[in-house]
């Protein structure tokens, strides 16, 4: 009788059962686990693209960082590179300034050399020509002293006539 | 600081002895009744009594304490009749035969003429619970769903968390792992059994109410969905597997093929009894021990009793939660292995 009793399923209750579980499943399919689902699929989905979103923007940080660090080398070796060429430059202006330099006071003493030499020679003619006249007015002088009186005269014509008869 | 610490476990305390009160006092009392005369016989029929389902639902003795509910017949000869189960009693509560017919022992509804034969649609005890319980899960359900239809991207709050940690466990450790990528089509009828399995072996516990999940009707039908569900999804890969095993010597198909073909009805059966078997027995076991009471009347057997009832009390809570669990996981697994790619034979 016990088995009997629990063992024997109730038509009307089978009937109930199947219809109260099917509107169950209709109502809270609808209006409770599609919208919690949804919510839950939505929610997850949504935390997970922030944590993506938050790894690839540490990881644009990252490369950005390391874009930053490679300029500022670049930098750095464009600096050195521009200061030692500053550096070469300045060096060669200096050594052409003091060729230049060299150059122009040489030439400026060949020049004073020349100038000297030509002042010189200018020097040495005019004291030539000043003593040929001085010496010319010293003979002058002297002649006219000498042949003052006739026998004088006669005395060096003479002596002319004397070297052309012997010759 | 320490005033206040301690108002909380009073509370808690009162609670429980509350809730104690509440188990074993309703049970005693209609214990009591049947442990007039010859007391083993008595304590049986007061067991079964509470374990099978019933035309009135009794609370408690006295006039008010029962509720009795309508009887709804359909015969062919008289169509549909719906009266009140009080009639099958009369005033010193003794059955009587009504309108042609007589409520049996065994509860069923029986005509008088031997010619006749109504079927019985009433509203049993275990309908009304049905009714309580979709209520309930409805009211629980669509309110944690308002909570994400107001705010679908906050932090659940109130029923809203309670229920999602259970929903993602359906989803994650129940349906996904067992049934794959077509998971998601099958997680409302997962969920709705779950929930309904659940709640139902829970109320079950309740002293005074009907022990639904435990009546042979209401898990057959869960195990015809279960059977249907897995049965319509069914790929060719299933049936080929059924009717066709693959790797299997043609003779041997001869053994197998059967074999298979019963499989396809022993699963769901097997949901059934499962389920039918664990409540039914839980619910046994405590009548029982408060049954010993009335057979021994004596204190100290009163006392172990109601410790053991608690005790009983306190697995029944997590059988009631391992059996919605294991006949949803079930379920998946049946409807997963039908869904299911083989890509491994």
């Amino acid at each position: 009788m016990i088995a009997a009793d629990l063992l024997s399923p109730g038509l009307g209750l089978i009937v109930y059962q199947a219809i109260g579980f099917l509107v169950l499943l209709f109502i809270l399919g609808k209006f409770a686990w599609k919208p919690i689902l949804g919510a839950l699929k939505e929610r997850e989905d949504s935390i997970e693209s922030a944590l993506l979103s938050a790894e690839q923007a540490k990881n644009e940080m990252q490369a950005l960082q390391a874009d930053n660090e490679k300029l500022l080398a670049e930098a750095r070796v464009e600096r050195d590179s521009i200061l030692k060429e500053a550096i070469a430059t300045a060096t060669s202006i200096k050594e052409s300034a003091k060729e230049e330099t060299s150059k122009i006071t040489a030439r400026m003493i060949e020049d004073a050399k020349a100038a000297i030499e030509i002042e010189k020679k200018a020097a040495l003619t005019d004291v030539k020509n000043q003593v040929a006249v001085l010496s010319l007015e010293i003979t002058e002088k002297l002649l006219r002293k000498q042949l003052a009186d006739q026998k004088a005269q006669k005395e060096l014509i003479d002596g002319f006539v004397k070297d052309l008869n012997l010759n | 600081m320490f005033k206040k610490k301690s108002v909380v476990p009073n509370k808690a305390l009162f609670v429980s002895f509350l809730a104690l009160f509440l188990l074993v006092v309703p049970a005693l009392s209609s214990a009591k009744a049947y442990s007039g005369g010859g007391e083993e016989k008595g304590a049986t029929d007061f067991i079964l009594h509470h374990v099978v389902d019933d035309h009135v639902w009794h609370f408690f003795d006295g006039e008010y304490g029962t509720l009795y509910l309508p009887i709804i017949l359909y015969s062919e000869d008289r169509g549909v009749e719906v009266f009140s189960s009080h009639h099958f009693y009369d005033e010193h509560h003794e059955k009587v035969a009504y309108n042609g017919y007589e409520l049996g022992e065994d509860g069923h509804i029986a005509a008088l003429d031997a010619g006749r034969h109504a079927m019985d649609f009433s509203i049993t005890k275990n309908t009304a619970m049905l009714i309580l319980t979709m209520i309930v899960l409805s009211f629980i359900a669509l309110r944690a769903a308002s909570h994400y239809k107001k705010n679908p991207k906050s932090a659940p709050k109130g029923v809203a968390s309670f229920l999602e940690p259970i929903i993602i466990y359906v989803r994650d450790e129940i349906a996904k792992p067992n049934i794959g990528k077509k998971y998601e089509k099958f997680m409302p009828y997962l969920l709705t059994l779950f929930f309904f399995i659940w709640l139902g072996n829970l109320l079950g516990l309740i002293p005074g109410a009907s022990n639904l999940t435990g009546n042979i009707a209401v898990t057959f039908v869960l195990a015809v969905f279960t059977f249907i569900a897995t049965n319509v999804n069914g790929n060719k890969e299933y049936w080929k597997h059924v009717f066709a095993t693959p790797g299997v010597p043609k003779p041997l198909l001869l053994i197998m093929v059967p074999v298979e073909f019963i499989g396809l009805f022993t699963k769901p059966f097997s949901l059934m009894v499962r389920l039918f078997v664990a409540i039914t027995a839980g619910h046994i076991v405590i009548l029982s021990l408060i049954g010993l009471v009335f057979i021994f009347q004596s204190h100290a057997v009163g006392v172990a009793s109601t410790i053991m009832v608690i005790f009983i009390n306190m697995i029944e809570l997590l059988v009631a939660t391992i059996q919605a669990y294991v006949f949803t996981l079930f379920s998946a697994m049946y409807i997963g292995a039908a869904v299911a790619d083989h890509d491994h034979h």
